[in-house]
């Protein structure tokens, strides 16, 4: 789960991390009041939506006027800004993060994210700050330091030494960047993040360590346990579709192409997905249906994928093992009848029942289309398309 | 042979008495594994499906001669029982639940790396259907009856994935000697390398089959441990050519997060490194069948 910068600079800020002034803002007068706040002759007026890049997107305005900022805030709220990271469709603006402007003298990157491989939290760092961290590492790989941390020991001080030297935080501020790798990690422990990134984390003319952007994103698996970060989900970044499937308990990712799927069990689903793309055809989703998919589960389902218009023809793929073929041709026969679908339909069932399954899908008299094999279900999908565009 | 499980393994299931470990318990009983009984902290000294419960591991091991079990307790506690059978001396794990949290997994694992290699519990999952030598025992969640006896050892993130590979095997008259599903999760107990160990050293498995997905550097680690120490053949397929990167398509781990972890890279470094692959996963069955004709 992602939140946004103002609010993972929150969070940094009681792990003892220091920050530039700053505060939130949701109107345009908010804005020029929380610059008024806030010392100095320079601000910067910077959107809040789950995405990087906003810098060249736009997103971050700086002003030196309080006129200034009401121009900036006027043009981000409300406004929905495409970065590389949203896609075309971009993210709404509703908040804005004013903050002092910044004297920057360096430029560094600090990170904190899950090794898979080493099964431990890995710290990043480079002492070129401000980049993408995965041009750097496809461009020059040398300029990035790992340190990997022992989780039942943590993170020592020796290594935040050596990732300070890394980083070229010598001298004063030594202590300091000890002080702010020690606080990351504590706040990447005690929090159950998945990504902790400073980028950029600076020295600033008068030579102290701030984070000048925040970004955290956190464990789904383990917000039961984090309430108060279950509370910093902001469901205006989130596809809406992607919410009402994570209410009925569906797994679902939008995407572009015009052929709507509901299948069971993430492997399968992406391996239809496939089959339909080397059959000639464009997933218009994800959507896992999970292990025992009642009739009111699949009927939502169902109503999920329609909702997306750009959906030409419906597969659906079942491989019962917990689920039973029969349960799931009655959902389908349920969901058709109640939603009074318009596209053609395919379903291929396979597994526990299926005999009964293929029978209650022949004798409901529906029109559905019926397939054997994962092959003859795209095939077919994507015939019903070509014959549904024409 | 097979691997992991046989018929005599005594096995036991954790969250016993719960409506899942119910349901499945009986499952794996009627399949023919030789269930031995289970555990439900505070419910021991009971009867379940006609076999004793236990308050503890240990107490399972000690009592019952308990060797492999099977973890249907929720999220929360999950990591808590697969630490307790390593602790109390199970040397074979299969954890179903799904869900988690990152951090208590690193915990696992490191829990797992104290105790010396020859005595360490092996773990599959968790986020899996579990692992079954077909014809002689089931440890997990799967429907026994679409697998067949054979020689071709399979290892698979997905559990619905692994069935599809089965049923088309079975069509062709291809059995398996063990499948085993290794899960779902950015962080697990073994990976497709650790699996594919294993069946290198079964004598009964000619031919291995990874059903691998996006995400992670697993499949490619896999690829080039097979190059460097395997003799058998190795097929594979992964799964997620059209996820867009960034986006975590159903699995916790199946995520697009850096470079190498797409299915066409994968895929790529894959032939690179001379494994067979499926060109689509319709034809994971026809391509096995080709590689055992070749033989």
């Amino acid at each position: 789960m992602d939140i946004h910068e103002y609010q993972a600079k929150e969070i940094l800020a009681e792990y003892g991390i220091k920050l530039a002034e700053g505060g939130l803002a949701h109107t345009v007068e908010e804005a020029v009041q929380r610059s008024r706040e806030i010392d100095g002759n320079v601000w910067v007026v910077k959107a809040q939506i789950h995405s990087g890049a906003r810098g060249k997107a736009g997103g971050v305005k700086v002003c030196r006027t309080h006129e200034e900022i009401e121009v900036a805030a006027e043009s981000l709220l409300g406004k929905k800004l495409v970065t590389h990271q949203t896609g075309p469709a971009g993210k709404l603006c509703s908040r804005l993060y004013i903050e002092a402007g910044t004297e920057i003298a360096r430029e560094v990157y600090l990170a904190f994210m899950i090794d898979r491989s080493h099964e431990r939290i890995v710290m990043v760092g480079s002492a070129q700050g401000g980049m993408d961290i995965e041009t750097l590492a496809a461009t020059n790989p040398d300029a990035i330091k790992k340190i990997h941390i022992e989780p039942a020991v943590g993170l020592q001080d020796f290594q935040a030494r050596t990732m300070a030297f890394a980083l070229g935080l010598e001298d004063v501020l030594l202590n300091h960047a000890v002080k702010t790798i020690r606080g990351c990690y504590r706040a990447m422990r005690d929090l159950d993040a998945n990504i902790l990134e400073i980028n950029p984390l600076v020295v600033t003319r008068n030579n102290e360590l701030i984070a000048l952007d925040a970004k955290m994103s956190f464990d789904e698996n383990a917000l039961f346990r984090r309430h108060r970060i279950s509370e910093l989900r902001d469901n205006s970044q989130i596809d809406s579709r992607e919410i009402a499937a994570a209410e009925a308990g569906l797994s679902y990712v939008g995407l572009d192409g015009d052929i709507g799927c509901m299948i069971n069990g993430a492997g399968l689903a992406m391996a239809t997905m496939d089959m339909i793309k080397l059959a000639g055809g464009e997933p218009a989703n994800f959507l896992d249906v999970g292990g025992g998919a009642s009739a009111e589960r699949t009927e939502k389902a169902f109503r999920l994928v329609l909702a997306d218009n750009n959906v030409k023809a419906m597969l659906v793929n079942i491989f019962a093992g917990i689920n039973r073929c029969d349960w799931i041709a009655e959902g389908v026969v349920q969901a058709v009848r109640n939603i009074g679908m318009t596209v053609p339909l395919v379903v291929r069932l396979s597994g526990t029942n299926v005999e009964e399954g293929r029978r209650i899908i022949a004798d409901s008299g529906l029109p559905i289309i019926t397939a054997e094999t994962l092959a003859d279900a795209a095939e077919k999908v994507v015939h019903a398309r070509n014959q549904a565009a024409v | 042979m097979a691997i992991l499980i046989n018929e005599q393994t005594r096995i036991i299931v954790q969250g016993f008495t719960g409506r899942i470990g119910t349901f499945h318990a009986q499952e794996m009983i009627d399949y023919g594994s030789n269930v031995v009984g289970g555990v439900t902290p505070g419910k021991g000294g009971q009867k379940h499906l006609g076999l004793p419960v236990f308050n503890t591991v240990r107490e399972a091991v000690e009592q019952a001669g308990a060797e492999a079990s099977i973890v249907f307790v929720p999220p929360a506690f999950a990591a808590d029982s697969i630490m307790e059978a390593a602790d109390a001396g199970i040397k074979y794990c299969v954890s179903i639940t799904d869900g988690i949290p990152t951090q208590d997994m690193m915990t696992v694992k490191n829990f797992l790396r104290l105790f010396p290699e020859e005595d360490r519990m092996m773990l599959t999952g968790p986020n899996c259907s579990g692992t079954i030598s077909p014809g002689r025992a089931m440890l997990g969640i799967m429907p026994g009856h679409i697998y067949s006896r054979g020689v071709v050892g399979v290892v698979g993130r997905s559990g619905t994935l692994g069935y599809e590979a089965a049923d088309q095997m079975r069509r062709l008259n291809i059995g398996i000697s063990t499948s085993v599903g290794i899960g779902g999760d950015p962080i697990i107990g073994s990976s497709h390398r650790n699996v594919l160990q294993k069946l290198e050293e079964d004598p009964e498995t000619k031919v291995t089959l990874m059903i691998g997905e996006i995400g992670g550097p697993m499949e490619v680690e896999a690829g080039l441990f097979a190059k460097e120490n395997m003799s058998k053949p190795l097929v594979a397929y992964i799964a997620g050519l059209t996820a867009p990167p960034g986006r975590r398509m159903g699995h916790a781990g199946a995520i697009i997060s850096s470079a190498g972890e797409s299915a066409a890279e994968k895929v790529e470094r894959l032939k690179e490194l001379g494994v067979t692959i499926c060109p689509t996963p319709s034809l994971m069955g026809e391509t096995v069948a080709k590689v055992l004709a070749g033989l």
